[in-house]
């Protein structure tokens, strides 16, 4: 069998965002599915972040 | 990208999937926009705000911040007049970028992929549940997610934090914990992990808006158990004078438009308190379409949705080939998503490693335009307004208008948020426009924007080091927030300055270097071992340093796992296909004896047995583990009925009785830990009480079992094993530091004395055995640390580059971080950051190229006179002699280089200088400081 070297992300909060990032850093092709309009998921919603209180945008 | 999507079905096997998707409209070219905003302007239907929590309202086509990526407006097709009734069509006709699309269709697309991860995060508490504290009926019982909104200056408010019923200012506010978390009747029965946290920070937040708030939090337990959060929120308490009380969730009623707050404190007393705003510090369900993400991947979900993974492959769903991240493994803090998210990138490169690069796309830039330079410097200065969190203080427009004045700027601008696309690509195409050869930006730290900013520079062909930043966000707006007039003079200030050194910086070279793709991992516990093995499996030889003679760690001392696995069947696993692996060399009775070197071409020495070994290798990932703490108090090492947890384990999985003659047993939590003896919280000592106390239940229904604790810091679903625990008959009496309990030796026999707070007083407990649940103390990190010259935190832990960004960094470039060695974590959480760890190394072992940072020093042979006084002081090893001729010169190792300056700032003969920081420049920025103030001088 062939493989792929793509790989499908699901998700666009912090955590699909970073493991695309790390997927095509690596040297693959990532698609990066989002049930929103834009990615960023909650972590966009915040403030400020614990305990440093970095932006979190 | 793919944005307003949603998963369909994934068929296939692991390494060549299909997976169907089905995509939205949004209605609007995402290249033609250009995020105007007179489609919004023109809209006449007015929709929730969701993404500021529907406290504000917008149109129908939005864009829902102003850093949003797509950087393109999408239209809400629910709301919209055109899309529904075939009417309306303002916005297409008022666009003047012709981006409104309304014959957009649904798409249904086929993507081929070898591997998926699911990260679809986290789901919202029912209202329902928040019913039951007020929330909906009585308006100023807000959740943290609405409070978070208030507070934040890009928010309805503006950042003014105001009652939702009468938007006066609140004086006294209260934070209600465990709200959909920890409660089995909302079917959330496991702790969300992040409130504890997010409360304190919220709370802090609002006092540093109004100083004069009156806040308490009501917390169950304390649950701050992160890497440094103790020490966090200690510090947030007494700055801000937080009022914590430990109690249930108190009921709310609502009493002449104020809010009544009744509780039960643990003494059994009953308290009542007037408040004028509730938050309820909502916890993290299970995604709401879980069952549907489910159904489409062919993925188990466990008891509360969440995704079903076990402790020994936490990233590994039910079904090959598909991995899970974040939220939906379990409920997380962002440092633990991020982690998770790099480990899961991990296990796809390794069922993948062959196949990479094959369908990679590289990005290229523009050749660098060098006319530019033969010109006189034509500085471009763009002052950000960052919303109002700059504009909120300094008068934006003024200091705009004052940079046109000074000698050199061409064009000078104000941008609402500079770092959001639509203003990067504005500042690209303006800087081509003006031919600007030095660009200003006045805005936030370039310790977090500087490279955003470079990289747009980049993009257009021009050298990221003609680009020079003003932190008029930190050094002007927050730290002189009372005083808006002498914040708006500094702005000035740092302008000019920044301008005068603009003028003269010179385009500094990108040089890249090979990298040697061999890994070397220090420590041969579960993270090593796992983070080696994965290195291995994505393609590249790994060495792995073990400094005992055997591999295994903490493991080999662990029984059972949290959930319940055998742990000696883990450690006989990895270590089978540790040794048997190709890829994986074991150096066994091996000391790491030095470093030297920088990323990608790194030269290791090891010793074995006397004898000395040097290996060249590309980078290091550190696991040297920890060490269970040694206890020095409650009679530990006198008596043999005084025992540590990981004691009680051993003898637990020993014979066929291990309980024999044992009636009671009492634990102990934090010894050791949280200002016993070492100032934090070690972590997993709650749960691995709980899992101990369960197994003597297991094996003897009738001990009687007693955990005297100070926080039950059993978070995620270790309190399903908390509940379990008090549900079989297990006491738990909670102490505070100021009243330990006593351990009484008899001549028969122990007995523990403690203050019981429903009683009001001592009781004493006989015990068989006492079970001191000890810390986790660091390894002895010091010389290793010293030898890669990577920084310990206080606490003796190595200290990681970034909490958030990069968990499993050190700030040396090339070496990576995981297990114990970071900091205490259970078993779970070392492995999902060994693979975290074992992903970024992999990274320049995969690109084959590192780029070395630009700003290096640099000597001028023609003046060194070869005192060798830098290379004695440079700490990276980035300086060496070299003998020119009969003469000895310094000379910079430009890829070790760390651009620290202790060289230039300690020559003698100034000969060395630092690219970005040269003498004139930083000269010219001095000048330019004094400037005004001697005009004003001699104006009087």
């Amino acid at each position: 069998m062939k493989k792929t070297g793509a790989i499908m992300v699901l998700g666009g909060g912090v955590s699909g965002v970073q493991t695309a990032l790390d997927l095509a850093d690596l040297g693959y092709y990532v698609y990066l599915v989002e049930k929103k309009a834009y990615i960023g998921g909650f972590m966009a919603q915040l403030d400020k972040t614990f305990p440093t209180n970095d932006c979190a945008i | 990208m793919i944005t307003n999507a949603s998963l369909q079905a994934i068929e296939g096997q692991p390494g060549s999937f299909v997976a169907r998707v089905h995509q939205e409209p949004r209605y609007i070219d995402e290249d033609k926009c250009t995020a105007c905003g007179t489609c919004t302007m023109y809209c006449p239907r007015p929709v929730a705000d969701f993404y500021n929590e529907r406290l504000d309202v917008t149109r129908a086509p939005h864009i829902d911040y102003a850093q949003a990526i797509p950087a393109s407006y999408y239209i809400d097709a629910k709301a919209c007049l055109r899309v529904n009734y075939e009417t309306c069509n303002l916005c297409a006709q008022t666009c003047t970028a012709q981006a409104i699309d309304f014959s957009q269709k649904p798409r249904d697309l086929e993507l081929e992929v070898g591997a998926v991860v699911l990260a679809p995060g986290f789901g919202r508490v029912d209202n329902e549940v928040l019913a039951r504290f007020g929330y909906g009926r009585y308006p100023d019982v807000v959740t943290s997610l609405e409070f978070e909104r208030l507070t934040c200056a890009s928010g309805p408010t503006e950042g003014h934090i105001l009652r939702p019923s009468d938007q006066t200012r609140p004086r006294r506010i209260a934070f209600l914990q465990c709200v959909g978390s920890r409660d089995e009747t909302c079917g959330n029965g496991f702790c969300s992990s992040v409130c504890c946290m997010y409360a304190v920070k919220e709370a802090s937040v609002a006092k540093e808006h109004e100083p004069d708030l009156d806040i308490s939090l009501f917390f169950m337990d304390v649950r701050t158990q992160g890497k440094g959060f103790d020490a966090a929120r200690k510090r947030a308490q007494e700055k801000y004078g937080l009022r914590i009380i430990r109690a249930r969730v108190p009921n709310v009623d609502q009493v002449d438009g104020r809010l009544l707050l009744t509780w039960v404190t643990d003494d059994g007393k009953s308290h009542t308190e007037l408040f004028d705003m509730v938050v309820l510090s909502v916890g993290l369900s299970a995604p709401e379409d879980a069952r549907a993400i489910a159904e489409a991947s062919g993925i188990e979900l466990n008891h509360y949705n969440f995704c079903k993974t076990t402790h020994d492959a936490p990233l590994a769903t039910t079904r090959d080939g598909i991995y899970v991240a974040g939220a939906f493994q379990g409920p997380k803090d962002i440092p633990e998503s991020v982690t998770q998210a790099s480990g899961v990138a991990a296990l796809a490169s390794e069922l993948l490693a062959e196949t990479r690069g094959t369908r990679s796309v590289t990005v290229t830039y523009p050749e660098e335009d060098t006319s530019l330079l033969e010109e006189e410097p034509r500085v471009g200065v763009f002052v950000c307004h960052c919303g109002v969190n700059i504009a909120g203080v300094v008068d934006v427009k003024a200091v705009r208008d004052y940079a046109g004045t000074l000698p050199g700027v061409v064009l000078y601008e104000d941008t609402l948020y500079s770092c959001s696309q639509d203003a990067l690509k504005s500042i690209a195409e303006k800087i081509k426009e003006n031919r600007l050869n030095r660009v200003v930006i006045a805005a936030c730290s370039p310790r977090t924007h500087e490279p955003l900013f470079q990289e747009t520079l980049r993009s257009i062909g021009v050298n990221p080091a003609l680009f020079e930043m003003a932190n008029i966000r930190d050094q002007c707006a927050w730290v002189h927030s009372q005083e808006p007039e002498a914040a708006t003079e500094k702005a000035k200030d740092l302008v000019r300055m920044a301008v005068a050194k603009a003028r003269l910086l010179e385009p500094l070279a990108q040089p890249t270097v090979d990298v040697i793709p061999k890994a070397i991992v220090l420590g041969g516990g579960a993270s090593g071992m796992t983070a080696a093995l994965s290195i291995a499996d994505q393609g590249y030889q790994t060495v792995l340093v073990e400094r005992s003679d055997r591999l295994g760690g903490n493991l080999r001392d662990l029984k059972w796992t949290l959930d319940g696995r055998d742990a000696g069947k883990i450690l006989k696993d990895l270590t089978d296909r540790v040794n048997s692996h190709t890829g994986v060399e074991v150096l066994l009775g091996t000391e790491f004896k030095g470093m030297s070197g920088y990323v990608g071409n790194f030269t290791s020495s090891l010793e074995k047995g006397g004898q000395t070994e040097l290996v060249n290798h590309g980078v290091l990932v550190v696991a040297t583990g920890g060490r269970p703490y040694l206890p020095k108090s409650y009679g530990y090492g006198k008596s043999k009925r005084v025992i540590t947890q990981l004691e009680l384990e051993s003898r637990l999985s020993k014979g066929k009785n291990p309980l024999r003659n044992v009636r009671s047993i009492v634990m102990i939590q934090c010894v050791g830990s949280r200002g016993d003896d070492m100032s934090y919280c070690s972590r997993l000592c709650c749960s691995q009480a709980v899992k101990n106390a369960l197994k003597i239940k297991e094996f003897k229904p009738d001990v009687r079992v007693y955990i005297l604790y100070r926080d039950m810091r059993t978070y995620g679903f270790s309190e399903d094993l908390y509940r379990e625990a008090r549900k079989k008959g297990v006491i738990f009496l909670r102490y505070t530091p100021d009243r330990k309990p006593e351990v009484i030796r008899q001549t028969r026999g122990i007995k523990v004395r403690v203050y019981d707070r429903l009683i009001g007083d001592e009781i004493e407990v006989p015990a068989s055995w006492v079970v001191l649940s000890v810390g986790i103390a660091p390894a002895e990190n010091e010389e290793t640390a010293r030898l890669i010259k990577a920084p310990l935190t206080q606490d003796g832990f190595f200290l990681e580059a970034h909490a958030k960004l990069r968990p499993v960094e050190v700030a040396v470039d090339g070496v990576y971080l995981c297990g114990l060695a970071h900091g205490p974590k259970s078993l779970e959480e070392s492995i999902s950051q060994a693979k975290a760890a074992a992903a970024k190394a992999t990274i320049p072992l995969a690109k084959g190229k590192v780029a070395v940072a630009p700003i290096v020093s640099r000597v001028d042979k023609s003046l060194c006179i070869g005192c060798g006084i830098c290379e004695n002081l440079c700490p990276f090893n980035a300086i060496r002699l070299v003998k020119e001729g009969k003469r000895r010169k310094a000379e910079t190792i430009t890829a070790s280089c760390k651009g620290c300056g202790i060289c230039a700032s300690h020559c003698p003969a100034l000969a060395i200088s630092m690219g970005g920081f040269t003498d004139s420049e930083i000269m010219a920025q001095i000048h330019a400081f004094s400037q005004r103030e001697c005009e004003e001088r001699r104006e009087s």
